[in-house]
């Protein structure tokens, strides 16, 4: 909301030369968002000054039509000669007077203004719009001023079209309705510097009459809980909004309507009352307000024909809806160019029904933004009486004295709080008295005692320790205080919240981290100290991907989480996998000329409960039963952290030591057992095992077993996924589930042995297709205790060997614990080995 | 050969001359002296030292003399060979010096080649920064508490007290999880979300925990915003609750107070400003003094904060009259870009290894 200082200074005695800086810290010490604050007179340099159109020649031969324009800017050219001006608009009339900026002077936004040549005339200054001036966004025609401007050409224009001012923009946070108007801020701003304020809400106005204005029946009172009207007959359907009026509307961004429409939007600004007005002659029949019928439509005043639901409230005539109550007018009764009866209406509507109606219709408007956020329901006849005098003050007619009000509010609700509360929420000593003294200034009504709470245990966090109770009725427009919570807010509030001292709490003593967050931390840090690049992805993926990762029809990872409103349509699911997204990351470096990129990425992936339903509806009076909340929770996806890498071009750059090394399968491997020894698991309850998964190559692709149990996969992506994803060829990936893997266990100390150590190395032969894995496996089974450490150091086929042949070479280690080996001992564990492996696989020794 | 009982004959013995001797050990000297390396050197060794070498002569022709003058032509042999012995070890030890300097020399490489053979990882910023705060809140005695990133509408909102029609809920642009398939005709959704922020793990874990409560939620959030250099769909959060008996906003701003110095410096500090947030009351934003900024120090708003709304409390079994609360959050990803003077939202996530390695792997 953009209001003028000006407005604000008809409610409250702010200082004469208050400072902006100390006006918009006055304003977010209290809690308003301040925007911005523009002090006009400083956006305009240079000479601004009202002009008289005496000539205007249309030009033509261009796109559009342009006037070439003799305007009397007085003595302010220093010529006193009509100034000569080139303008595009086409909204003013001889004799109009008009805004210039003559050369030399500097619009909003650095735009300076000088003499020059254009369409084929010497221009000298520039005829003004609004938007020029940074008044509005009204940039139809430039501002023509009304007939009985006092001011003369030449005069300074500033103070005529409100360049004088200082506008203030806030942002009202829900809860405080009030304050997105005049009268809040107003109100406000006294509160902030301690100085008087005028209740505009609390001016007189005459009450309701035997009489109706207009025969109304509410049906649904909890909808309307307050009607009101009056009517003016036989305004000047002519009559134009004062240009007062005018600029403060076009300040606060609101379109000029018509006078009476005008009005409307004024009390509204002013007041926080959002009114309507209809033109009496277009309605037929008595009103009726209630809620709308199956089908019913209603072109509303922004042209769309809209179809209501039976929980949107309207108001209709014997045609039917004419407008949806507290959000917009409908056409049909809207005041047009001959409306001559005006009837107002002032109401006061429900704020969850006007919002479900608001969201509905995706119709934000100024009115409905009001209602959400709670208006004062005593507003109605004050706001009537307030609109009837504008209008007649401007547009002549008469106001009919009878008025209508259908009035059921129901009273505020005191508010029992112990005077205390404050100060053991907050920390600050606020006497009771500051207490009583602050919740009156923001308008509540306060008695001190009796105890209430013995008749009202329903109160939400008091507990009195026995001192002092106030029982507190807050005012009409602060529909937000309903509970002790709230008022004691108010009081740190007013009483500034930077009286609230520094003190730290003392926590119990913590546990540190768990097993498993440092766990994710010991591998997230290792995979970079590898070399890696960790990057976080967001987790929207396409129903392609599945395809384009070969998916199986049946494969798990396609059942994805789907969002309702995706940011994308062509990405509407959460990822199943990691890979994807970090493929698509892997990509985009790929794209931006990075060729060697090895990324991982720790992250969560999605899983939908197959067939569960709604969660059950839980209230927010008491705590959910804990079976309430494992139902709830069982519907809630399965959501575990994995681990994922990729790796494409050169693990190792070639560079003057020789050439570099290509990232592969191996290394995508070799990341998972790293990931598993970084998370603590022991090396021997960790297996690779060659297995076809997608969107490995199945020639290529090792499951990660933990204790005999996958926890991943890894290796070299299919060829196919890598033509799909137009990925580089030999890219690799790993992903493994962080989440399942067993906490690690308390690592039991080796004996280390002093005695020298016996080294043999053994070369089997056997067939390419048993796993090393598996040959290692026998030989440290078969070598018995004495082996202390196994490692190939080489693998080798040719011809020699025979076809599907292949020779693996061993480095074994013997070492006892208590003495030095015999060369017989060590040989003798050795052959104990081979034969293992001989029997097993078939395996010779190479050169025997 | 002479033998011991050879008559004496002059010509024999003059080697043992003391003039040929001097003129042996000048001789080696001069040769030593020409040497040029250890090895040339020790090639030297046998002319001036070997068995052939003149001294060795002079010594087996001392047997050809008579007894009396065997004595003095001794003396004079050995004084001799003496001499070219440390001759040549004065000169082996400089050559070897002289080797030794010249191997140093000679091993001479380029120290400023580079040796990056293995290319430098890195953690990504936000990764970092949550494990930083963590840490700071864990040596305070809290815990870090988690929950899932698609939540129940329940904990994300009602519990939170934004109920289903409360404008807040418009506030937060919320993407919603479809219901499953065949359950759409239902018609009112699926309860779940994209968390919007990291509180629905404030009800959670008051839901699991007795007070006192003392948790740090860092996390993953979601809001329907279009990614752009300020706005993310998908970004980062750090929230911090306490629950316990005479929990005070006093207690609230010294906690963010110390967790404001530890994170920008002795000289850091913050304010509050009146703010609405349904889940507390009294609600303040918060701004911090941030002494280092790129632009000079000022203040940087940083978070929204409170004292835990008895509502709340209530909704998730902790009763309002015995315990109260605070809680604070602020965002993760902002923090960075103020921090360290990322201008663009849009860095974070794109996940070029150029940005991401500017941030090392993290202390």
């Amino acid at each position: 909301m953009r209001v003028s200082v000006s407005w604000l200074r008809e409610y409250v005695d702010l200082p004469a030369d208050l400072p902006t800086g100390d006006l918009e810290q006055a304003l977010v010490d209290l809690g308003v968002e301040v925007e911005s604050v523009v002090d006009l007179a400083g956006t305009v340099t240079g000479q601004l000054v009202v002009g008289e159109v005496l000539e205007i020649e249309e030009l033509t031969g261009f796109k559009k039509p342009i006037r070439f324009c003799r305007v009397d800017v007085g003595a302010a050219n220093g010529t006193g000669e009509p100034q000569e001006i080139v303008c595009g608009a086409r909204n003013f009339a001889q004799g109009d007077k008009v805004v210039v900026i003559l050369p030399g002077g500097v619009l909003p936004g650095g735009f300076a203004i000088g003499a020059r040549k254009t369409y084929g005339r010497n221009s000298h200054g520039m005829i003004c719009s609004a938007k020029e001036l940074g008044l509005g966004d009204d940039h139809s025609g430039i501002i023509v001023l009304p007939a009985d401007t006092p001011a003369k050409p030449g005069d300074d224009a500033r103070p005529v079209v409100g360049l004088d001012d200082v506008l203030v923009e806030v942002e009202i946070t829900p809860d405080r309705g009030y304050a997105l108007s005049v009268r809040g801020l107003a109100r406000e701003l006294a509160h902030a510097l301690g100085v008087p304020f005028r209740d505009p809400g609390l001016a007189p106005a005459p009450g309701g009459t035997a009489e109706p204005a207009y025969p109304v029946e509410v049906r649904d009172t909890v909808g309307c809980d307050r009607f009101a009207a009056r009517m003016v007959r036989g305004a000047d359907p002519t009559a134009a909004t004062p240009g007062w009026m005018a600029r403060r509307l076009t300040v606060a961004g609101i379109r000029n309507i018509s006078l009476p429409v005008d009005i409307t939007n004024y009390v509204m600004l002013e007041l926080g009352q959002p009114m309507h007005a209809f033109d009496a002659d277009r309605i037929t029949g008595p009103l009726v307000v209630r809620r709308a019928e199956p089908g019913e439509k209603l072109t509303t005043l922004d042209g769309v024909t809209r179809t209501l639901a039976t929980e949107d409230m309207v108001i209709c005539d014997d045609s039917g809806p004419i407008s949806l109550a507290a959000v917009m007018g409908g056409e049909t009764s809207e005041v047009v160019d001959g409306t001559t009866d005006v009837l107002f209406e002032a109401a006061h509507w429900d704020p969850v029904l006007v919002g479900r109606t608001a969201r509905r219709h995706k119709l934000f408007s100024e009115a409905a933004k009001r209602w959400e956020r709670g208006v004062d329901p005593a507003l109605p006849l004050v706001a009537l009486e307030r609109a009837v005098r504008l209008l007649t003050e401007h547009g002549g007619g008469t106001a009919d004295p009878a008025i209508l009000d259908l009035d059921h509010v129901r009273p505020m609700s005191p508010v029992t709080l112990p005077a205390d509360l404050p100060s053991r929420r907050v920390g600050v000593a606020y006497p009771p008295e500051r207490v009583v003294s602050l919740l009156e200034q923001v308008g509540c009504t306060v008695a001190r005692g009796p105890d209430r709470l013995a008749e009202d245990p329903g109160e939400v966090g008091v507990a009195t320790g026995g001192g002092d109770v106030l029982t507190v009725t807050p005012p009409t427009w602060r529909p937000d205080l309903t509970d002790p919570a709230d008022l004691v807010e108010e009081v740190v509030r007013l009483d500034g919240y930077d009286r609230v001292p520094s003190v730290l709490p003392t926590a119990p003593p913590g546990r540190g981290l768990t097993w498993q967050q440092r766990r994710r931390r010991a591998v997230a840090r290792s995979l970079a100290e590898r070399g890696l690049v960790e990057v976080v992805a967001h987790p929207f993926t396409s129903p392609e991907l599945a395809d384009q990762l070969g998916l199986p029809a049946d494969d798990p990872r396609r059942r994805a989480v789907r969002l309702a409103n995706p940011l994308s349509e062509e990405e509407p699911l959460l990822r199943t996998t990691l890979l994807g997204p970090l493929l698509g990351i892997l990509r985009r470096n790929l794209g931006r000329g990075h060729r060697d990129l090895a990324l991982y990425e720790i992250g969560t992936v999605f899983h939908p409960r197959p067939g569960v339903g709604r969660p059950p509806a839980m209230g927010v009076d008491r705590r959910p039963t804990d079976a309430e909340l494992a139902a709830a929770d069982a519907v809630v996806p399965h959501q575990p952290r994995h681990v994922a890498v990729v790796l494409t071009g050169d693990l190792e750059p070639t560079g003057w030591w020789g050439p570099g090394r290509a990232a592969g399968w191996a290394d995508a491997v070799q990341a998972g057992r790293d990931v598993l020894a970084a998370a603590d698991v022991p090396a021997e309850r960790v297996e690779a095992r060659a297995t076809e998964h997608a969107p490995w190559h199945p020639g290529r692709c090792a499951a990660l077993l933990v204790d005999g149990t996958v926890v991943g996969y890894a290796g070299e992506l299919h060829p196919a996924v890598v033509a799909a994803l137009e990925l580089p060829r030999r890219t690799s990936a790993m992903e493994l589930d962080l989440d399942a893997l067993p906490p690690a266990p308390l690592a039991p100390a080796p004996t280390v042995s002093t005695f020298p150590p016996a080294l043999i190395d053994v070369a089997l032969v056997l067939d390419e297709s048993v796993p090393a894995a598996e040959v290692q496996r026998t030989l440290v089974e078969g070598a018995g205790e004495l082996l202390e450490d196994v490692r190939l150091f080489d693998v080798y086929a040719s011809p020699q060997l025979g076809a599907g042949r292949r020779s693996l070479a061993y480095k074994l280690t013997f070492r006892a614990p208590d003495r030095t080996l015999t060369v017989e001992e060590a040989l003798a564990a050795r052959d104990a080995a081979v034969a293992l492996a001989a029997g097993r696989f078939g395996a010779a020794l190479r050169g025997a | 050969m002479s033998y011991r009982n050879d008559p004496y004959d002059p010509k024999q013995v003059a080697l043992l001359d003391p003039a040929a001797l001097a003129e042996a050990v000048a001789d080696a000297e001069k040769a030593f002296a020409a040497a040029a390396d250890p090895d040339a050197l020790t090639a030297l060794r046998p002319a001036h030292l070997g068995d052939r070498a003149p001294v060795s002569l002079a010594r087996r022709e001392i047997g050809a003399l008579p007894p009396a003058a065997k004595s003095d032509a001794g003396k004079r042999v050995n004084e001799a060979r003496r001499a070219i012995e440390s001759a040549y070890a004065a000169r082996a030890e400089i050559l070897e010096r002289e080797q030794a300097a010249r191997v140093l020399v000679e091993e001479r490489v380029d120290v400023t080649l580079p040796y990056d053979r293995r290319p430098r990882g890195a953690r990504h910023p936000l990764s970092t920064l949550m494990e930083q705060i963590s840490d700071l809140f864990v040596g305070m005695g809290y815990e870090v508490a988690e929950g899932p990133e698609v939540e129940l509408e329940w904990t994300n909102f009602d519990a939170l007290n934004i109920p289903a029609d409360h404008p807040a809920r418009g506030l937060m642009d919320t993407f919603h999880v479809a219901p499953a398939e065949g359950a759409a005709a239902a018609g009112d959704g699926s309860g779940l979300v994209l968390r919007t922020h990291t509180s629905p793990v404030q009800a959670r874990a008051m839901l699991t925990r007795k007070p006192p409560i003392y948790v740090i939620v860092p996390g993953r959030v979601y809001r329907t915003d279009e990614l752009d250099a300020t706005h993310a769909p998908v970004f980062h959060q750090v929230e911090g609750l306490v629950v316990d008996k005479g929990i005070t906003m006093a207690h609230l701003r010294g906690t963010l107070d110390h967790f404001a110095r530890a994170m920008f410096g002795e000289g850091a500090k913050t304010r509050f400003r009146p703010h609405y947030f349904p889940f507390t009351e009294p609600s303040a934003e918060f701004d911090v003094w941030f002494p280092e900024h790129r632009d000079g120090a000022r203040w940087v708003e940083w978070g929204g904060c409170g004292m835990v709304n008895p509502r709340v409390l209530r909704a998730c079994g902790i009763e309002p009259e015995v315990y109260s609360g605070f809680a604070f959050g602020m965002g993760i990803d902002r923090t960075v870009m103020f921090r360290h003077g990322v201008s663009d939202m849009r860095d974070m996530a794109e996940g070029d290894v150029r940005f991401t390695r500017a941030f090392g792997v993290g202390a």
